[in-house]
């Protein structure tokens, strides 16, 4: 080995600034502040630059790692923006909420030795400073093709899809149910983990590209996929709806006052903003001891917005232990630090509530773990006669969603799996020709970048199908937004 | 984008709203709601759809001032726009050839049952109309009504008009009077729990078209379910028909009543100009 690399070792990973735990702990800003750029470049000088990259195969959308983080050490951060956007067309977003260290990081080389290189910080720092120095550049578009597209869901995968064929020369149009574009960015994902700010400006940049977004429109009820392509004249259709019917546990006491799904509770916060309230009319019931039933990302963000509404006890309560935990592993510390309390190997088995009809406890039963199950996690099994009542005025329950039926029950040629989700092939094709699919409503309750990653695939199916073409992107600048 | 071709105020605090919505008015039924913003920091909050055209392109909705969201409807006037307007949302009431159908409505639902009734009319039903209110000022809609019905009944808690009393008195009487094959109720959720109670145990086949607090409409946060025949439903999107026999009504009036401390506290909060911070003073409203 020459010396270099050594070199290279000696530096350690470049942790990112945050604001104080007992701080961020009681307000909705964004927790990590961002790096500046003199870290930026420490850290990107880091990168190994291998000569095989490891860390491209671990990216769902294959960002050119290597490629955007040495513009950054070189100190051309709008070029290492651009570079990214080549294949993300979210970077501000993914460097916030990807579980990197599964992915990118995880594959990074640094990992085997100490600590992978912080791709994920990266990428949100040049798409940062790209925005906040006003940089955003609008990519030369191919020629309009004269194909229409619609889309159906502005969530992650839908987004991506549209951003993708915009480029690529159609006339691209974005159906949302909800009255703003973002999906899950926007009404599930906190603001203190993701700002609304970023998600609005990768939307308005889609915008500007010249993709039109038509909000307040269900479709499968005011217009049926079938009417879109057969009346509406769109020559394609993919459908990114999402899984959104939200799963309960089905135990005594669950439709009592005070129970929320993570989707309502979350959506009163995010959406429509009932942290303001009442400057916003959203109410959401400010629990002083709250429990939050499961144990993946969304427990997480709702238990610590509970904290942040000013939950004195904010408990996790997790039928397996902190390694089986799916959130990530960033979250579960941050949530340690800002005071969550973790109620594991334990199982509600029902809300008691009070002569109004409110929660006032909730009833648990302590597990051990048993034999693997089929997920190949131990199997949490009920420690008889240990049940034990803890007081609660909000429970919170996280424990996933079902694929919602309200566009696929009106498209009976549509093919579904067992569980309602839409079945598509390796390219994201549905058995409907013409019809695509991608994100939640075809893998369940997945991640962002692999709904974009989806996104990513039926929009090359979509190209391939329509114009008989491999899709090819150039993020030359057209022009300055 | 929903504009709004007229708002009146018909009585006392309710209030017709015609909105453009050409789309809508396409695809619309009987028994559908929609779900509706006033403004950017509104509620999102169903009302029933009552009417519809679809030439003009436009819907009707009736709706009682309770809130502030109501509020905001309220202060809107003819060319002005909603935020948001999404629908048509729910299962279409189930319209079919009964018999004799009865149908109850109550403050918002005596405009609500509009369309179920012309629906019902049109499917050879003989239609039984009910209405109530606690006096004669605050009755409305007769003159769609009227002509729907083969027997229209008018009920005041005063006795101002009409037969004294509410429609689950009238309910009770006619149903020793006549063979009723079904009852369907829209109002408050007080006056569908009573009506339901007035027509069971008489083998009558009875529906409500709960009003549910709703966010999306479209199933997604689970904030209107109601337990139905011991069941866990969705009135968004399972409803917002149901069997009235079968309803948990206490759990409706429960859950309904659970923001009843925010909802005030809003309520004071926008009529009361001194809470608000002081950039939205200087701001200007025209």
């Amino acid at each position: 080995m020459d010396e270099a690399p050594q070199e290279k070792k000696r530096v350690p990973r470049q942790k990112m600034p945050e604001q104080h735990p007992m701080v961020r702990a009681r307000n909705f800003n964004e927790v990590p502040t961002g790096y500046s750029p003199e870290t930026a470049q420490l850290e990107a000088g880091r990168c190994l630059q291998c000569k095989k990259p490891t860390c491209i195969s671990g990216c769902p959308v294959g960002v050119k790692i290597p490629e955007f983080i040495k513009l950054i050490k070189e100190g051309d951060f709008v070029a290492a923006a651009r570079k990214v956007k080549e294949t993300n067309a979210l970077p501000a977003v993914c460097g916030r909420v990807c579980p990197q260290e599964i992915q990118c990081e995880g594959t990074c080389v640094l990992s085997k030795k100490g600590e992978a290189v912080a791709i994920g910080h990266l990428e949100r720092f040049c798409a940062d400073f790209e925005r906040k120095t006003h940089q955003v550049c609008l990519p030369a578009k191919s020629a309009p093709n004269g194909k229409k597209v619609a889309v159906v869901g502005a969530g992650p995968a839908g987004l991506t899809v549209a951003g993708d064929l915009i480029l690529l020369g159609y006339q691209v149009t974005i159906f949302e149910a909800l009255h703003k574009p973002g999906g899950v960015l926007i009404y599930g994902i906190p603001e203190f983990r993701l700002p609304k700010e970023t998600v609005e400006a990768e939307v308005k940049y889609l915008q500007s590209l010249g993709v039109e977004l038509r909000l307040n429109t269900v479709i499968g009820t005011i217009r049926s996929v079938k009417e879109l392509m057969e009346e509406d004249g769109y020559d394609a259709v993919f459908i990114g709806v999402g899984a959104g019917l939200p799963q309960f546990m089905k135990m005594p006491g669950e439709n009592l006052c005070g129970v929320y799904s993570a989707n309502e509770y979350l959506t009163r916060a995010n959406l429509l903003k009932a942290y303001l309230f009442p400057r916003y009319d959203t109410p959401l019931a400010r629990g002083r001891n709250v429990a939050v039933v499961g144990g993946g990302n969304v427990a997480m963000d709702s238990v610590r917005t509970a904290l942040r509404l000013g939950a004195d006890n904010a408990s996790i309560i997790y039928r397996r232990s902190i390694d089986e935990m799916p959130a990530r592993r960033e979250e579960i510390h941050h949530g340690e630090q800002e005071g969550v309390q973790f109620k594991l190997l334990t199982n509600p088995v029902e809300v008691i509530g009070d002569e109004r009809g409110w929660v006032k406890s909730i009833k648990c039963i302590k597990m051990e773990l048993g034999e693997p199950d089929a997920s190949g996690r131990r199997r949490p099994v009920p420690v008889r006669g240990s049940e034990f009542d803890l007081p609660v005025d909000l429970v919170v329950i996280a424990i996933g969603t079902d694929a919602n039926p309200l566009l696929t029950a009106n498209m009976p040629e549509l093919k579904l799996n067992q569980w309602g989700y839409i079945e598509i092939d390796e390219n994201g094709r549905t058995s409907v020709p013409l019809v695509y699919a991608g994100g939640d409503i075809v893998t369940c309750s997945a991640t962002v970048i692999l709904a974009m990653g989806a996104g990513r695939k039926a929009a090359n199916a979509i190209h391939e199908d329509l114009m008989g073409k491999k899709a090819e992107f150039s993020q030359t600048c057209a022009a300055k937004i | 984008m929903n504009r709004i071709i007229e708002r009146t105020e018909l009585v006392p605090n309710v209030h017709k709203m015609v909105i453009e919505a050409p789309l809508l008015a396409k695809k619309v039924l009987p028994g559908h709601f929609l779900i509706i913003m006033a403004d950017e920091e509104g509620e999102r909050i169903p009302i029933s759809v009552s009417d519809w055209d679809e030439k003009a392109g436009t819907v009707t909705i009736f709706f009682l001032e309770a809130g502030v969201s109501t509020m905001k409807l309220a202060l809107k006037n003819a060319g002005d726009s909603l935020h948001a307007v999404v629908g048509p949302l729910g299962r279409p009431a189930k319209i079919g050839k009964y018999g004799t159908v009865l149908l109850g409505g109550g403050c918002y639902g005596i405009g609500a049952i509009t369309s179920i009734a012309r629906a019902m009319k049109a499917a050879g039903n003989k239609i039984i109309i009910i209405t109530e209110a606690r006096s004669k000022y605050l009755l409305y809609n007769q003159e769609v009504l009227r002509p729907l019905a083969d027997n229209y009944i008018e009920t005041t808690s005063d006795g101002s008009s009409g037969i004294k009393g509410k429609v689950q008195d009238v309910v009770q009487y006619i149903t020793y009077q006549e063979k009723v094959d079904l009852a369907y109720f829209i109002g408050c959720t007080f006056m569908m729990m009573t009506c339901s109670n007035a027509t069971r145990g008489k083998n009558l086949r009875t529906l409500v078209a709960l009003n549910s607090l709703m966010l999306d409409g479209t199933g997604m946060c689970g904030v209107c379910r109601v337990t139905v025949g011991g069941q866990t439903k969705f009135a968004c999107v399972d409803g917002p028909e149901f069997d009235g026999h079968q309803v948990d009504w206490l759990g409706v009036l429960q859950r309904k009543s659970m923001y009843l401390q925010e909802e005030m506290l809003a309520y004071q909060y926008h009529s009361c100009r001194a809470l608000r911070p002081k950039e939205e003073e200087s701001e200007q409203h025209g």
